[in-house]
This record gives structure tokens, C-alpha cells and sequence, in this order.
């Protein structure tokens, strides 16, 4: 420190007074500022760890009950009244067909909706604010609701299509249909204006604009909400159940006849039954169910993650 | 509103270019004219007719009359909020995609009305193409940010060759040519605007709209965009709204100075055009002493 710079001693002692305040005033934190942070972020842990042990203990518990009976042979055994020999093929099937007819009907759906919502609707319009209070609504509709629908329009009346696959996946598409109208929304929406209106100056239609520059760049964020919707539908038993996939199945499943089950179904159904040795199976089953919904989210972040457009 | 065109019409070609090439450099530097643009200069591109714009009622701008014409650059200049944007996006009829924004009077596109019943915005701006402020390239590779235009529009022979012609034009060749598949929003902010800019040109079209196209750009880049301009401007008819009065100095024939009133007792801000003439003129002897404040620097 070279002291010598300054003039006098006058102006040594005011910039020595200005340094030593400089220190107090960087200096630490009162004793109780520091404690009250620690605990609010002690009790921020304690929430996550609450929630994570939770789940923790749920797998751990159908891992062990389900161990005899986990391993690749419990995929591909057909559905039996005896629970050695009891498997998971039709159910498996039985979702996967039930998925497929999701994604078919909610994806021209849900992102027709949201296209039309985002780029077309005219937000000053009552109804187009309706449509919107509505969709965010049907969002929150408990499930079982929607099974009633399906039973009520689908399975009987107007479509009377029976208790087949095809009514199921109906039943399930308009379940998840506002949460991929919503994510579709969202997608779209992130989308800046500026691409559009450059887009529309260089002499492109509207229809040209959102097939070729708003669609592109907002898929990733898409197929991300139908994933996420999917896994949703995947895991739903009760208004399969109303809509009729509680059958008992030994054959495999077809979109417009006979009957199906799905995962959900199958380990609600074994649950249920007498016997304990169904409950390992049972076990087994969720362990299965959880994997594949695991397998599914974690797909959908890494899509995310790897080719959201940042702007 | 007739002042300044008549005033225009009635000054003769021969003393303005002798007395521009004699000046010895006013305080802001107005290069030469082209000769070809003078030539040209009494064909108007647009005729404005008492223009006016409402958003919900609220007017933009009103009472705005002059005509552009083929072959120069001109430029609106004018304080913030002062309604340049506002009006050069009804030249290519983008203020259509505002909800709640109505135009009145009428603006003449090569003596067709650009808001007649007959017209199809999209058509409008195939021909009038446009610039913004912010450079915004797709996010695509730069072949296809080019190649766009050309295949919305069906123009899908030589497309190699489209798009080669219009990043030479916009003088973006040489720096992108090997990395015509890279994605465009790996380039640099000027590089960017020019990408725009080429893209524009890709659709050749007949007038280019810049609606401040360097307020984003360093000094270097928009030198290499204001270059651009003065090339650009042997084809193309070129309306720029600027901030930056140095730059409508530098590039512009003709000047428009907007200027923002206050409405309806003091509710509503709306801009009027000042004064319409040569760029020299309206930088060394405007005639409207809010000019003179404004471009000498006194208020804005």
C-alpha cells in the first residue's frame, strides 16, 4: 500500500476511515440471519426427502414382494387362473393396442386444437375464452368421469362400439386430450412472433407459416406433453374399468372386438383375488407398470432437453 | 399535406444534382445521388393519400401524404412513438396481422390501391418484401432460411442457384458459402440481418421495407448493411425507418420527419409527417423549424 500517493495526512485518515468501513459492511451476517437460513433450508430438504422416501420405500416394497416372480418370462406368460403360471402378455398387449389408439386420435386432435387456439382463435371473442376456461377445467375432471362418458357415449349410445379396445383408447384420448391441447399451447406459444412475421413477409399464408416454420420448431415441445400424456393414460385404471377392460383374458386383444385388459387392470384384478401367491404376482406387475412409466418420462425430459429450441 | 408533394414536383432535377456535387460537405455528409435514380425519381412506387392508422379506435398516425419513389431510398425519421413503424408496415400491409388496427385514406402501390377489395395481402407481400428490426432468421440451416421464399412460392427450379445469387447480393457469399448447412443462428448479429436481408431478396421482390434494420447491429455491421443499401438501390425501391439521423444522412434520397402530437386533450399521441423532401435538404434548410430542432439535435 503506498501511502505516499496521498497528500496529507488529512486525506490518509479519511481513506483510512472509508476502508474500515468497507469492512464492517462486508462483514458477516448477523449470527440469527445465518441460523434462520440454515433451518429454512434444512426443512426445504426435509420436504424432498419426505416425498423421495416415499416413493423409495413404495418401489422397494414391490421389488420385494414381486422378486420370485420379476424377470423377462412374466412379460410374455398369458393370462391364467393360476398364479405359477400367470403372466402379463395380454395385458402388455392390451395397453400397447390401447396406446396406439390414443396417440392416433389425440394427436391430430390435441394439436389441431392447440393450432387453432394459439394462431387462428381470436382472443377478444367470448367463445374462444370459454373454449379456454373449459379445456384448463376438463384438465382437473377427476377420471372416473370420463369413464362414464365413454361408457355412456362410446361403449352404448350415439358410437355403441361395445366394450372393445377401440372404446377404451376413445375413453383414454379424451381423458389426456386437454393436457396435450395445453402442452401443444405451450409449444406453440414459444414460438416467437418474429419468426411468423418473418415468415408471413416474405409472401408465405398463414397455413404456410405454421406448417413450415411454427410446427418444426415447436414438435420437440409437443411430443413431449403427448409422452407425458401418454404415461398418464398408461397408468389410469378406474375408467378403464367403466368402459369394460376388466374382462378376464387368455387370447390376444383386437381393436373393435372382443374383450382386453391393460397393465393397470391385470394388477388391480389380481390384487383383488383370494389367493396370496396373486399378490406376488401383483407385485411384480407394478414393478413392471413403474419401469415402463419411468422409462417413458425419462425419454420425454432427454427429448426435451436435447432439441427444445432455445431462442 | 399538398405543400410537400407539390413541392417536390416542382423542383427541377439539373441545379439539385450540380449543387450536391458542389457542396462542400454540410454538417452531415449526403453522398451523390445515383444518376440512375434521379431519372427515375418522378415515378412513384407509393402514393401516400392521407394516411392514417387507428389501433381500437386510438389513432398512430393520421393525415400522412407523400409519395415514394422508384428507385431511391427513403427514409422516416422522426422521435420514439412517432408512428415510422406504424406506417411502414401498411406499405406491405403487415399492420393487418394486429388485431383491432384499421388504415384509412389510401396508399397508391403503381397506381393499384394496396387496400382494395381485390388485393390479397399475402400477394402484397411477395412484392414489397421486409426487413425488421431484429434479425430473425428461421431456425434452419442459412440454404434453407434462403430457400424459403422461392419454395412457398413454388419457385422450385434452380433453387441452388437462388440461393446463391441472393447471399452474393447481400454480400453474405463469401463468409457463409461453406457453411450453407449450418444452422443460422450460429452467425453473428450483422451477419444475421444481411441473412435477412438476402432472404428478402431471395422472393425479388420490387420494393424492400426496413423498419430499423441496424438498431441491433455494431457500428462495423451496419456500415456493411448501409453499403448493402446503396447497392441494393440500382433495383430496388428502399423505404427505411431510421433513429439513427446520421444514417438516414448517409443513405437516404428523401427524408420524411414525423413528429408526435398530442391528442384529444393530451390523451392520445399521434404522429404527423413535419416535412417530406430531398434528404439534403431536409438535413442543411428544412423549411419547418420542429426539423431543423430535431435534426440539428435541439430536441428528440
Amino acid at each position: 500500500m503506498s501511502t505516499e500517493r496521498y497528500r496529507s495526512e488529512r486525506t490518509r485518515l479519511a481513506v483510512a476511515g472509508a476502508r474500515a468501513r468497507t469492512r464492517v459492511a462486508l462483514d458477516r451476517q448477523p449470527v440469527g440471519d445465518v441460523r434462520k437460513g440454515g433451518l429454512f433450508k434444512l426443512l426445504l430438504l426435509l420436504a424432498v426427502g419426505i416425498a423421495l422416501a416415499m416413493l423409495v420405500a413404495l418401489i422397494a416394497d414391490a421389488v420385494i414382494d414381486g422378486r420370485e416372480r420379476l424377470g423377462f418370462g412374466l412379460l410374455f406368460e398369458k393370462g391364467s387362473g393360476d398364479p405359477e403360471q400367470a403372466g402379463l402378455q395380454q395385458a402388455l398387449l392390451g395397453t400397447i393396442y390401447l396406446i396406439g389408439g390414443v396417440m392416433l386420435t389425440v394427436v391430430p386432435l390435441g394439436v389441431g386444437a392447440a393450432i387453432y387456439l394459439e394462431e387462428y382463435a381470436d382472443d377478444t371473442k367470448w367463445w374462444n375464452r370459454l373454449i379456454e376456461v373449459n379445456i384448463q377445467n376438463l384438465a382437473a375432471v377427476p377420471s372416473i368421469v370420463y369413464g362414464i362418458l365413454g361408457l355412456a357415449f362410446i361403449v352404448r349410445g350415439p358410437l355403441d362400439l361395445g366394450f372393445v379396445v377401440a372404446a377404451g383408447s376413445l375413453t383414454l384420448a379424451l381423458l389426456v386430450l386437454p393436457t396435450v391441447i395445453l402442452a401443444g399451447r405451450e409449444a406453440i406459444r414459444a414460438v416467437p412472433d418474429s419468426i411468423r412475421q418473418g415468415s408471413l413477409a416474405l409472401g408465405a399464408t398463414r397455413w404456410q407459416t405454421i406448417r413450415h416454420q411454427v410446427l418444426p420448431a415447436s414438435i420437440p415441445g409437443i411430443v413431449t406433453g403427448v409422452i407425458l400424456a401418454v404415461s398418464r393414460a398408461i397408468g389410469e385404471t378406474a375408467p378403464l374399468l367403466l368402459v369394460g377392460a376388466a374382462t378376464f383374458v387368455t387370447f390376444k386383444p383386437s381393436f373393435f372386438e372382443g374383450g382386453y385388459t391393460a397393465l393397470p387392470v391385470q394388477i388391480f384384478q389380481w390384487v383383488t383375488r383370494p389367493q396370496d401367491e396373486f399378490r406376488v404376482i401383483a407385485a411384480a406387475g407394478i414393478v413392471v407398470l413403474l419401469i415402463v412409466l419411468l422409462a417413458m418420462n425419462s425419454f420425454a425430459i432427454w427429448l426435451r432437453n436435447r432439441y427444445e429450441q432455445q431462442w | 399535406m399538398g405543400e410537400q408533394v407539390t413541392g417536390d414536383e416542382r423542383r427541377t432535377d439539373e441545379p439539385t444534382v450540380e449543387g450536391r456535387a458542389d457542396s462542400p460537405g454540410p454538417a452531415v455528409a449526403v453522398r451523390p445521388r445515383a444518376e440512375s435514380a434521379d431519372s427515375r425519381s418522378r415515378e412513384p412506387v407509393f402514393k401516400l393519400e392521407e394516411v392514417g392508422v387507428k389501433y381500437g379506435g386510438v389513432p398512430a398516425v393520421r393525415e400522412i401524404s407523400f409519395d415514394i419513389h422508384r428507385g431511391h431510398i427513403t427514409a422516416l425519421i422522426g422521435p420514439s412513438g412517432c408512428g415510422k413503424s406504424t406506417l411502414i408496415r401498411c406499405l406491405n400491409r403487415m399492420n393487418d396481422l394486429i388485431p383491432g388496427a384499421v388504415i384509412e385514406g389510401s396508399i397508391i402501390y403503381h397506381g393499384e390501391d394496396l387496400y382494395g377489395d381485390r388485393v390479397d395481402p399475402v400477394q402484397v407481400r411477395k412484392l414489397i418484401g421486409m426487413v425488421f428490426q431484429r434479425p430473425n432468421p428461421f431456425p434452419k440451416s442459412v440454404y434453407d432460411n434462403i430457400a424459403f421464399g422461392p419454395r412457398m412460392l413454388g419457385r422450385k427450379a434452380d433453387l441452388d442457384e437462388t440461393v446463391e445469387t441472393a447471399l452474393r447480393r447481400a454480400a453474405l457469399w463469401d463468409e457463409v458459402k461453406d457453411r450453407l448447412k449450418d444452422n443460422a443462428f450460429g452467425m453473428s448479429g450483422g451477419q444475421q440481418q444481411r441473412l435477412c436481408i438476402a432472404r428478402c431478396l431471395a422472393i425479388e421482390p420490387d420494393v424492400i421495407l426496413m423498419d430499423e434494420p441496424c438498431s441491433a447491429l455494431d457500428p462495423i455491421s451496419t456500415g456493411k448493411i448501409e453499403d448493402l443499401m446503396l447497392e441494393l438501390k440500382r433495383d430496388y425501391s428502399i423505404v427505411i425507418v431510421t433513429h439513427n439521423m446520421q444514417q438516414a444522412a448517409r443513405v437516404s434520397d428523401m427524408t420524411a420527419f414525423f413528429t408526435v402530437e398530442l391528442d384529444q386533450g393530451e390523451k392520445h399521441r399521434t404522429g404527423r409527417v413535419v416535412e417530406y423532401d430531398d434528404t439534403e435538404k431536409i438535413f442543411t434548410n428544412p423549411s419547418d423549424p420542429r426539423t431543423e430542432a430535431y435534426v440539428t439535435g435541439k430536441v428528440g
